[in-house]
Order: C-alpha cells, then sequence, then structure tokens
C-alpha cells in the first residue's frame, strides 16, 4: 500500500479537522451567521440553537452540565481565565499556588505573571517517569493555597497525573483543583464528578475539531467557585467572558466533542493505541538504544517520546522530513534550551537532545506507521555512521568519563 | 527550520564522513563540543611531510548545520597547508553556507575542530 507523503504525526501539536465536523460548521458561515445574541429574531435564535447544542456536546464529554462550560478562544486562554480569574477572585484569602514544572506554557506563564505581581508559587518535583508526589502535594498546601493545577496528560511525554487522587486531597484540604485536560480528552477517560475538578481546560483542536475555540469547566454549586474575568464587555458567558460567540467553531466543537466521546467506546482510540504499540515495537525490533521518555504504564495511548541516543534530534528531524513529529532538541527551539519538560524528568541533556515526539490520531494508518518505521530506522543507522558518540560508545568507551571541550 | 540548499546538501550527501587512524603519526584529530551541548564534532587531518593536509575525515554529533558546517570543512582544508588552514575563520564557513543567526555557533565550534586537530598533531611531533 502506498502511503502519502508527508505523513503526520504530530497530533499533539495540532488535529486535522474531522470531515463530519467542518460539514456540521459550513452552514453557520454562509446561511446561518446570526449573532446568538441577537434575541430578537430567526437569525439569532438560530445561532443560539447551534451554540448550546454544541455547548451541551462539549459538557457531556466531560460529564459536566452545560450551564458549567464557559466558551473561550482556547485552552490557552482558559488557563489563564481559570489561574488568573481564581487568584485575583480570592486575593483576600490568600496568594499561594501550587503547580508543576511540566504543565503547559499558558499554566507557567500565567503563574510567572502572578509572581511577578506578588503571589508565591510553588512547583512540585515530578520523578523520573514524570509523575508528581501526592505526599508532597498533601505537606506543600498552606493556609493561604487558593488554587493547584495539574494537567491530566502532557503534551510532550503524553504521562498522565493521579488527577482523582490530587483532586481528592484538594477537596479536603479546600483548595480549588484545576486540571488541562487538553492532551487527555477524546484520548482517556474523564468525568468531573470522579475527578474532584473544580476547573478544566478544553481545546477543540486538539480533537479534530478547528483552531481558535475551547472552553473553561467551572463548577456550580458548593463550596462556591467564583472568577475574576478577563476580557470584559457585552457579559457574554454569565460576565465571565464577554464576546460574540463564534456560531460555527463552538458548532465545530461540540461535533469534534461527540465524536471525541465516541472514540472511547467504539473502538477508536484502541486502534490508535495499537498503532502507537506497532511503532515503539517496530523501532526496538531494529535498532538497539532507543530510550523512552516518560513513565509507559501512565501514559496517552497515542504517544509516543523516545530519544536516539547517539543522534541529534534535529539532524533526526531533518533526515525524516517526510514524517510530521517534533523534537525537544535544543536545536528546534529558538532559545537553543533543550525540552523543559524533559529536563524536570532529569533526562541528561545529550538525551534531550536526541529525544523525538510521535502522535498518533484517528486518521493515521497502519501503511503510515510501517513507513515510519522504516524510514526512522534507516536514518538513525545513517545519523550514527556519522556520529562520534556512536563509535566511541561502541568501542566500549563510556562517555562520561571524558572531559568535553565545550565552547 | 527551512534550510538554505547548500546546507541540505552538505546534510544529505555528508562529504569525508569516517575515520582515520587516530595512532598515525601524520594524523591529528580535534574532538570539540560536548554531548550535553548538542554538539559534538571530530575532524581528523592527515597531513603529509610537506605539512599539506591530503585527507579529512569528520564525524559529528549534532544538527543539520554542524554536520554541514564540518562536512565542509573537511573539503576546504583539502590540499592547504596547515598554516593555510589554520587561518579559516568561522565568518567563512557561515558564509558559504548561509547559516542564520541562531546556527553560527556551528561555524565557530567547525572552526575550534580545524585548530584542535592541527594543535593534536603538532603535539604528536614535538
Amino acid at each position: 500500500m502506498t502511503v502519502q507523503t508527508p505523513i503526520y504525526l504530530d497530533n499533539h501539536a495540532t488535529t486535522p479537522a474531522d470531515p463530519l465536523v467542518v460539514e456540521e460548521m459550513l452552514p453557520f458561515l454562509l446561511q446561518n451567521f446570526g449573532n446568538p445574541a441577537s434575541r430578537n429574531h430567526s437569525f439569532g435564535w438560530t445561532a443560539k440553537e447551534a451554540v448550546e447544542l454544541g455547548r451541551e456536546r462539549v459538557a457531556a464529554l466531560i460529564g459536566a452540565s452545560p450551564k458549567e462550560i464557559i466558551i473561550t478562544s482556547g485552552a490557552t486562554e482558559s488557563n489563564n481565565l481559570a489561574i488568573k480569574g481564581v487568584a485575583y477572585q480570592y486575593a483576600s484569602r490568600g496568594k499561594h499556588i501550587i503547580t508543576v514544572p511540566t504543565e503547559h506554557k499558558a499554566v507557567l506563564d500565567s503563574c510567572h505573571t502572578l509572581e511577578r505581581e506578588g503571589w508565591e508559587v510553588t512547583y512540585l518535583n515530578v520523578d523520573t517517569e514524570g509523575r508528581i508526589s501526592l505526599e508532597e502535594l498533601k505537606n506543600a498546601i498552606r493556609k493561604d493555597t487558593v488554587l493547584v493545577s495539574v494537567m491530566l496528560a502532557n503534551n510532550e511525554i503524553g504521562v498522565i497525573q493521579p488527577i482523582s487522587e490530587i483532586g481528592a486531597i484538594c477537596k479536603e484540604k479546600g483548595v480549588f483543583f484545576h486540571c488541562d485536560a487538553v492532551q487527555g480528552l477524546g484520548r482517556i477517560p474523564f468525568d468531573v464528578a470522579t475527578a474532584n475538578v473544580d476547573l478544566v481546560s478544553i481545546s477543540a483542536h486538539k480533537m479534530y475539531g478547528p483552531k481558535g475555540i475551547g472552553a473553561l469547566y467551572v463548577r456550580r454549586g458548593r463550596p462556591r467557585l467564583r472568577l475574576q474575568a478577563l476580557i470584559h464587555g457585552g457579559g457574554h458567558e454569565r460576565g465571565l467572558r464577554s464576546g460574540t460567540l463564534a456560531t460555527h467553531q463552538i458548532v465545530g466543537f461540540g461535533k469534534a466533542a461527540e465524536l471525541a466521546a465516541e472514540d472511547l467506546t467504539n473502538g477508536g482510540i484502541e486502534r490508535v493505541r495499537q498503532l502507537r504499540d506497532r511503532l515503539w515495537d517496530g523501532l526496538n525490533a531494529n535498532l538497539e538504544d532507543v530510550i523512552l521518555n516518560g513513565s509507559w504504564e501512565h501514559r496517552l495511548p497515542n504517544n509516543l517520546n523516545v530519544s536516539f541516543a547517539y543522534v541529534e534530534g534535529e539532524a533526526m528531524m531533518m533526515a525524516i522530513k517526510t514524517i510530521a513529529c517534533s523534537s525537544g532538541s535544543a536545536c528546534t527551539s529558538a532559545s537553543l534550551e533543550p525540552s523543559y519538560v524533559l529536563r524536570a524528568l532529569g533526562v541528561e541533556d545529550e538525551y534531550a537532545h536526541s529525544s523525538i515526539r510521535f502522535g498518533i490520531g484517528r486518521f493515521t494508518t497502519e501503511a503510515e506507521i510501517d513507513y515510519a518505521i522504516e524510514l526512522i530506522t534507516e536514518k538513525v543507522k545513517w545519523l550514527r555512521e556519522m556520529s562520534p558518540l556512536y563509535e566511541m560508545a561502541k568501542a566500549g568507551i563510556d562517555l562520561k568519563t571524558i572531559e568535553w571541550a565545550a565552547h | 527550520m527551512a534550510y538554505n540548499d547548500k546546507v541540505i546538501d552538505h546534510y544529505e550527501n555528508p562529504h569525508n564522513v569516517g575515520v582515520l587512524d587516530h595512532q598515525d603519526d601524520s594524523v591529528g584529530t580535534g574532538l570539540v563540543g560536548a554531548p550535553a551541548c548538542g554538539d559534538v564534532m571530530r575532524l581528523q587531518l592527515k597531513i603529509n611531510d610537506n605539512g599539506i593536509i591530503e585527507d579529512a575525515k569528520f564525524k559529528t554529533f549534532g544538527c543539520g548545520s554542524a554536520i554541514a558546517s564540518s562536512s565542509l570543512v573537511t573539503t576546504m582544508v583539502k590540499g592547504k597547508s596547515i598554516e593555510e588552514a589554520a587561518t579559516i575563520k568561522n565568518t567563512l564557513i557561515a558564509e558559504e553556507l548561509s547559516l542564520p543567526p541562531v546556527k553560527i555557533h556551528c561555524s565557530v565550534l567547525a572552526e575550534d575542530a580545524i585548530q584542535a586537530a592541527i594543535a593534536d598533531y603538532k603535539k604528536k611531533r614535538g
């Protein structure tokens, strides 16, 4: 079976929109273009009805009520709203926040901003598998802690955190718990009740929906959770997020959420897991010194993050240019610093420089995986032939004993 | 990253990948960089009795620009005298490959590799 290149194996960065999603969206651009807030005519009513259906579908994906879904421009905005919204609202209660250094930049940068404004942030440690310690979390919570933010699954290494347990601890201590669930939704089961969460960030474009739309789940009921809005205006979304709702985007988001929920039960995600396992097994069968970054057991079914020892990440990416994936190598980041996630795991620099991340998706085929195995095998071998480190390692030299003349 | 054609050419068809006998008296070996930085270059020069570089081989752990820089260096030094090779500056390498600013350090490392290989050769000769 021939494969059309380039093949896309970067589904953690984004996903293509599902054709069914696009089909559902189109009428709301040309014909049903009304503003959902126009209460006085059918253009508005039609749009509002579509928005509410979309909202229901998003809520259903996480087991929430539609009243608990606030539509935003994406998970970055949701993360900002959750963290700053709680911080500003509860500043008189306390100014301490707890999070993890492996969180998405939208969480980390929001925390850094608050630190500059006078908040204190504790960053929990992660073990070599990428998971936090529940003991450490318990001990870190203080009287002035207002929020804990821990992601469901990591975007680089796919590692899954013990969310229910974290939520239970937060509930017991009376601290709000925010969970960036972007990478986990549609890939692993998630329900707000069992997760013990107060706030959840959701992104459409990570679940085969359009880019530029997302949501923040904000728990209703006791204990009362209020947020200070970041964007002011007409008072949309219960005053939490003003701005005309983008009907077509929300329709697409809703459809994507519906399909994502189905994936979890109709074998869709199992197929993806098998493809991911096929890739891992194939690479290991052909190559030695392929190192897995992060926990195998607590990992998203579609994620593979590996380091090919003795080969640098960016050189690898150039070599496998017909495969779209990403690297934790410094060279691929503008800052020349290796992945901060791998760093937090304690992955040594030379392996962080050698890491490649693959994200299998709904549209990935077995033929594409086999193509990838073959190409990666070929290129790793080729680059290892060019690598002085590989030669030295094969000659039995312990690379750690060498005194490098770093520049 | 969108690369210049010259970098891509040197990367996909690298010149002079390989090994020379580092025990050989006429071979100078320069090993520069560090795995922690993501860049390690080994440049080996075979120098004849007239002080002319007869052969050059390299191996590099590094990005496309690093591989291209070291590959280019091996073609630049062949046929030159040690003195001439020692004057090769990183700016020449960077210009030849049209390296973007963020990759200039790769050319610096390549220049260091030449110096290190020459220094090793001279040390052997006493």
